[in-house]
């Protein structure tokens, strides 16, 4: 999958950093090259991480190269999706979703002060 | 509820376009609601009748094919095509011809007098001289207490996208028919044992599926045998099933995985009441046509078909509804939209 600008490339090493520490609220993405659904909902991440630049950061997790972050979060399939604040899961949406939950939910995380 | 589609003008999707603003809503000749098979082929032939198509690709883009593997039996591909790229291409295809594609899902729709409205997720508003119904169908689940809050944890309904987590585990599928076989089979690349639960004495699968499951080692079939609940907290960490025969209940405490593979059901939930559709609520469509009783508007796909159910058979009649959609426009002619021209936002092209 193309590199996108405004996505963070997530790892089992810098999860704690980027996701965990961040000061502002967190999309992530768990994804792997061979999961349809990932695929097909890749262009609408991508769109929002544009669309929220400067107020929420969008990150992917690939999760056959970091199994350790994808065990911790419990995550058993995928497309799954964390939103994250303060370091905390907030909500979790699995499987293929449309553009518009996703919106909303970090319009909610980004419209309450951190 | 509505059983038909003609007692519409009190249809209590009405409440939804209450505060919607249509004075600049876009206006459409040719609206596909739906991104399988059907709907990609008829935007393909759409636009290629210079309709100016518009594709809302809903919750699951893509759908039912992206969570499938090879696909063996589409003509034309004779070495076989995965199921996620067969889905590209027929985008790639369908847009190079001028199908506009958005995501977004059609919630509500108005079909009491054209042009059509619909709303997109509940606040987008679109004018439709036509639209074609393709939202397919999805995995159906058993509705068991502790189903759908374990999704994500161990359950699952698609075992090529979920498969892998499950890597020297046992698993249990439930179902009998094709999809069920070839889930299972593919589940032994990754779990040490696939339990495939039936509730009937024997298969519904083709024999060339049965076999294949049949001479796998790591699947053990349990048969006459139904779940009632998937167990655990944080995790599936057991499902509990009674034998059909001997109304006796047993825990599986050794499954982890819980695979659903028993069918599924239309999307056809925003168009009750609008169309006539069968008690399963599949879309009825006219004989040897596209047709729904709505003038204007055509089903296609896995949405009106619970037979076939094939992506040779979506393309199929979404190539119909095109076609249908295009002769019956050019028969009754645009309906004028409610507000000037000069009003209304420029259609992208």
């Amino acid at each position: 999958m193309a590199e996108h600008a405004n996505l963070t490339t997530l790892t089992d090493s810098n999860f704690e950093e980027e996701v965990l520490n961040a000061d502002q609220p967190v999309l992530v993405d768990f994804w792997a090259t061979w999961c349809g659904p990932c695929r097909q909902i890749a262009p609408i991440v991508e769109e929002l991480a544009d669309e929220f630049e400067g107020r929420a950061k969008v990150g992917k997790v690939d999760v056959d190269d970091n199994p350790q972050t994808a065990q911790e979060y419990g995550v058993r399939s995928i497309p799954t999706l964390l939103f994250f604040k303060n370091g905390e899961v907030q909500e979790q949406l699995v499987g293929a979703a449309g553009k518009q939950p996703l919106k909303k939910q970090l319009e909610a995380l980004t419209g309450q002060p951190a | 509820m509505y059983q038909n589609g003609s007692s519409a003008s009190d249809h209590p999707a009405l409440s939804a376009f209450e505060d919607v603003d249509f004075s600049t809503a876009e206006a459409r000749d040719v609206v596909v609601i739906g991104t399988g098979p059907a709907g990609w082929t008829a935007a393909l032939y759409t636009a290629r009748a210079d309709l100016n198509p518009l594709i809302f690709m809903g919750p699951e883009p893509g759908g039912q094919l992206t969570t499938t593997t090879d696909v063996e039996n589409y003509p034309g591909f004779p070495e076989g095509l995965l199921g996620p790229e067969m889905m590209d291409r027929f985008q790639e295809q369908a847009e190079r011809f001028g199908t506009e594609s958005r995501y977004g899902t059609v919630t509500h729709v108005d079909f009491r007098e054209r042009p059509y409205r619909l709303l997109i997720d509940e606040e987008t508003p679109v004018y439709a001289q036509t639209v074609i119904l393709s939202t397919g169908a999805s995995a159906r689940y058993l509705g068991l207490e502790n189903e759908q809050r374990l999704i994500g944890k161990g359950v699952s309904a698609c075992a090529t996208c979920d498969g892998s987590f499950f890597r020297g585990e046992t698993v249990a599928v439930v179902g009998g028919g094709d999809s069920a076989m070839e889930e299972s089979t593919f589940l032994t690349k990754f779990a040490d044992k696939v339990y495939v639960i039936h509730r009937r004495g024997e298969l519904r699968a083709s024999k060339i599926m049965q076999e294949r499951a049949f001479e796998n080692d790591a699947i053990e079939f349990v048969w006459n045998t139904e779940v009632i609940d998937v167990l655990g907290e944080h995790a599936v960490e057991g499902i509990e099933v009674v034998n059909n025969d001997t109304g006796e209940t047993r825990v599986m405490d050794d499954v982890t995985g819980f695979f659903l593979a028993i069918g599924h059901t239309p999307n056809t939930e925003p168009f009750e009441g609008w169309v006539d559709m069968d008690e399963k609520n599949y879309i009825q469509t006219e004989a040897d046509s596209t047709y729904t009783n709505r003038p204007g508007v055509f089903a296609c796909g896995d949405a009106q078909d619970d037979e076939y159910r094939q992506a040779v058979t979506a393309a199929g009649t979404g190539c119909k509804a095109a076609i249908d959609a295009e002769r019956w426009l050019s028969e009754h002619g645009r309906a004028e939209i409610p507000t000037s021209e000069a009003e209304r936002a420029p259609v992208k092209a």
